[in-house]
C-alpha cells in the first residue's frame, strides 16, 4: 500500500471517535446546552465497552451497555444544567474529572490493575462497525436536524427558547433529549477507542480527543457536513504525527497543535465568523 | 448570617460528596471508615502528613485565586492549566539561560517571568474575548494544550540533557532556588518539598483581596463580573476590565511556577501539574470566589492529594482515582446549588 493510502485510512480511524463525539455535541449544543463534558463521555463509554464486552464476550453488548453509560452520564450533566440550572461549563468540568477517576478506580478494583482493563482477544472486537456508524450518522444527524420536526424543535429550543416555549414546545425535554442523544454518540465513540482501535480500557485513553471533537464542532460551525471535514482535517493531522514520529525533521507537537491553532483563529472570526446557537449556554427559565 | 451560610453550603457539598463517595467504596469492595480514616489521617501526621498537605495545597491556592479573580469578571478561566505550564517553562528558561546570575537578582527575574508568561497566557484569550468576542471557555482549553505541546517541543528539542531518558530539562541555575521551609522550622526536615512558595500563596491571598476590595480596579472588575451591561452604562469600559481580568488570573495561575520550579524540581518537567488548573476551579467554586475560602479549599484538597497516595497503597481495592471522584463530585454539587437550596429558596423568594 502506498503511504497516501496508508495515511488516509488512519486519517479515517483517527477521525472516527472525533466524529461520533462532535455529533453528540452538535445534538447538545444545538439544544442549546454546552457540552464540555464529551471527554468524561468517552473514557465512560470506552470503558464500558471494554468491560462489558469482557464479561460478555460479545463487542454488540459492549457497545449497547456504552450507549446506555453515555445516556446515564449525560443525564448527570441534563440534571445539573437543565433541572437545577448550574453553570454548564462547570458540570462540564466536573463531569470529566469525575470520569477521569470513575474508570480508573472501577478497572483498578475488578481486575486488580493500575487502572486498565484486560486485553480482548481480536474475535470481540468492533473495529468497522463504529467507522460505518459515525459517516452514515452524519447525513442521518443532518436530516434530523433539518427535516424533521424533533429538529425544528431543537433548533428552535437553541436558538430561541423562550418563542419555542410560546409555541408550545416543552424546552426542557427537549434538551434533556439532545443531551441524551449526545451521550449515547460520544459513548460509541468511546467505545471505538477501546473495542476498536484498540483492544482494552486505559486510564485516560481518549486524551484531549474530547476537546478536539469540541474544537471540529465549532471548526465546523455546529452543521454536521462541516463538522465531519473539521474531523477529518484533525484527524488527517493526527495520522500525519502518528507516520512522522521519529521519521520527519518537523516536531510532531507542531502537527499536534494544528486543530487548537484553528480552532482559535476560527472564534476569533479571522477566517470566517462561527456562529454559536444564541441560547448557547443560557439555562432556561419559565415564565409565570 | 450571610458568612454562615457560605462556611455551610460548602460544607454540605463537600459532606454529600464523600457520601457518594462512600457509596463507591462499597461498591468497589472496601470499607469506607477505614478508606476515609487513611485518606484524611495520612495527611494531618506531623511533619509528613501536614508537610505534603501544605505542598500540594500551595499550587492549589494560585490556581484558584486565578479562577476566581476571572470568576469575579464573569469569566471562566479553564486555561490555568496552560498558563502554569507556560508560566513554569519560561521561568525554567529564564533560570537556565541566567544561571551565571546571583540569587538576590535571578530569584526576582524568573518571578518576574513567571508572572509575565503566565499573564501573557491569560492576556490571549481576554483580548480574543473583548475585541473579537471569542468564548474564553474554548480559547482557554486551545491554549492549555498549545501550551504543553509548545514547552514540549522545547523541552525535547533544546533543553533536554543529553541521553536523559524523561521529558525535563537541564537544571536551573543554583541561585535560582529559593529555601525549602525545613531550613526556618526546627523539626521539620528539608526532605520536605515544602518552600517560600507557601507563605508567598497566603500574601498574594491578602493581596487579591485588597485588590478586589479595596481599590477602583478591583471594584470595577467586580462590576463587570455582577452585570456587564450596567457597568459599561456606568462608564466602565468592559472589555478593558476582562483583558486586565484575565491577565491576572493567568499571571497567579503562572506564580505556580515559583514552587514548582524554584522550590521544588528545580527545573521543567513534563506533564507535572497534577491537573492543577482544573483542580482550581473546583477550589474557586467551592471557596466561593474569596481569597479565604481558596485557602481553605486548597487545604481539603491538598490533603485528598496527599492522603490518596496512602489510600493507593494501603487499601485492597480503592486507587487514588477516589480522589478526583470526590473532586468531580464536589463540583457538581457545588455547581447544582439549587439542589440544596431546593425547596427553601424557592420559598423563601415565594415562586
Amino acid at each position: 500500500m502506498s503511504i497516501i493510502l496508508i495515511l488516509l485510512s488512519s486519517a479515517i480511524r483517527q477521525a472516527t471517535p472525533l466524529l461520533l463525539a462532535a455529533l453528540g455535541g452538535l445534538f447538545s449544543e444545538r439544544s442549546g446546552v454546552i457540552n464540555i463534558a464529551l471527554e468524561g463521555l468517552l473514557l465512560a463509554g470506552a470503558f464500558t465497552a471494554a468491560t462489558v464486552t469482557y464479561y460478555s464476550g460479545n463487542p454488540w453488548v459492549g457497545l449497547a451497555a456504552a450507549v446506555g453509560a453515555g445516556v446515564l452520564v449525560a443525564l448527570i450533566h441534563g440534571v445539573a444544567c437543565i433541572q437545577f440550572k448550574a453553570d454548564q461549563v462547570v458540570s462540564g468540568t466536573a463531569i470529566n474529572i469525575l470520569f477521569l477517576g470513575v474508570p480508573a478506580l472501577l478497572s483498578g478494583a475488578f481486575f486488580q490493575s493500575t487502572g486498565a482493563t484486560p486485553q480482548l482477544p481480536n474475535g470481540q472486537l468492533m473495529p468497522l462497525v463504529p467507522i460505518v456508524l459515525a459517516f452514515v450518522l452524519v447525513p442521518v444527524t443532518w436530516y434530523v436536524l433539518n427535516r424533521t420536526p424533533f429538529g425544528l424543535r431543537l433548533r428552535a429550543v437553541g436558538e430561541n427558547p423562550e418563542a419555542a416555549d410560546t409555541a408550545g414546545v416543552n424546552v426542557t425535554r427537549v434538551r434533556f433529549a439532545a443531551v441524551m442523544v449526545s451521550g449515547a454518540l460520544a459513548a460509541i465513540g468511546g467505545a471505538y477507542l477501546s473495542i476498536g482501535q484498540s483492544s482494552l480500557f486505559a486510564r485516560n485513553m481518549s486524551a484531549g480527543r474530547g476537546f478536539i471533537a469540541l474544537a471540529a464542532l465549532i471548526f465546523g460551525k455546529w452543521r454536521p457536513v462541516q463538522t465531519m471535514l473539521a474531523c477529518l482535517l484533525f484527524g488527517f493531522a493526527d495520522a500525519l504525527s502518528i507516520q512522522m514520529q521519529g521519521v520527519s525533521q518537523v516536531p510532531v507537537q507542531f502537527i499536534q497543535i494544528v486543530p487548537y491553532v484553528l480552532t482559535i483563529v476560527v472564534l476569533a472570526g479571522f477566517i470566517g465568523q462561527s456562529r454559536a446557537p444564541r441560547a448557547l449556554g443560557i439555562p432556561y427559565q419559565k415564565k409565570r | 448570617m450571610n458568612a454562615l451560610r457560605n462556611l455551610l453550603f460548602p460544607l454540605a457539598a463537600v459532606a454529600a460528596a464523600f457520601a457518594v463517595g462512600a457509596v463507591v467504596v462499597v461498591a468497589v469492595g472496601d470499607s469506607p471508615l477505614s478508606t476515609y480514616t487513611l485518606l484524611i489521617g495520612s495527611a494531618l501526621t506531623w511533619p509528613d502528613g501536614i508537610g505534603y498537605t501544605l505542598f500540594y495545597a500551595t499550587p492549589l491556592i494560585f490556581t484558584g485565586l486565578a479562577v476566581a479573580v476571572a470568576f469575579r469578571c464573569g469569566l471562566l478561566n479553564i486555561g490555568a492549566e496552560g498558563q502554569l505550564y507556560a508560566a513554569s517553562f519560561v521561568t525554567a528558561w529564564v533560570g537556565i539561560t541566567f544561571a551565571g546570575l546571583p540569587a538576590i537578582l535571578l530569584v526576582p527575574l524568573c518571578f518576574l517571568a513567571a508572572l509575565l508568561a503566565g499573564g501573557f497566557w491569560g492576556a490571549v484569550p481576554g483580548v480574543l474575548k473583548a475585541r473579537f468576542g471569542a468564548h474564553e471557555v474554548i480559547t482557554t482549553i486551545m491554549m492549555n494544550f498549545i501550551a504543553v505541546a509548545v514547552a514540549s517541543y522545547f523541552t525535547q528539542y533544546h533543553y533536554k540533557p543529553q541521553g536523559d531518558p524523561i521529558l525535563e530539562t537541564v537544571p536551573i541555575g543554583d541561585g535560582a532556588h529559593i529555601a525549602r521551609l525545613g531550613k526556618f522550622i526546627p523539626g521539620f526536615p528539608e526532605r520536605i518539598p515544602l518552600n517560600l512558595a507557601f507563605p508567598l500563596a497566603l500574601i498574594v491571598c491578602l493581596l487579591v483581596y485588597l485588590f478586589l476590595w479595596r481599590t477602583r480596579w478591583g471594584y470595577e472588575i467586580r462590576a463587570t463580573g455582577a452585570n456587564p451591561a450596567a457597568a459599561q452604562y456606568g462608564g466602565i469600559a468592559t472589555g478593558r476590565q476582562v483583558v486586565l481580568a484575565m491577565s491576572i488570573s493567568g499571571a497567579l495561575a503562572g506564580m505556580v511556577a515559583v514552587n514548582e520550579v524554584l522550590g521544588y524540581r528545580y527545573r521543567y518537567y513534563d506533564g507535572f501539574s497534577a491537573g492543577y488548573g482544573f483542580t482550581g476551579i473546583a477550589v474557586a467554586l467551592l471557596g466561593r470566589n474569596h481569597p479565604v475560602g481558596v485557602i481553605l479549599a486548597s487545604l481539603l484538597f491538598g490533603a485528598l492529594l496527599r492522603g490518596g497516595l496512602f489510600v493507593d497503597i494501603f487499601t485492597e481495592h480503592v486507587s487514588k482515582d477516589l480522589v478526583m471522584v470526590l473532586q468531580g463530585i464536589i463540583i457538581l454539587f457545588v455547581a447544582a446549588e439549587a439542589l440544596f437550596r431546593g425547596r427553601m429558596g424557592r420559598r423563601i423568594k415565594g415562586v
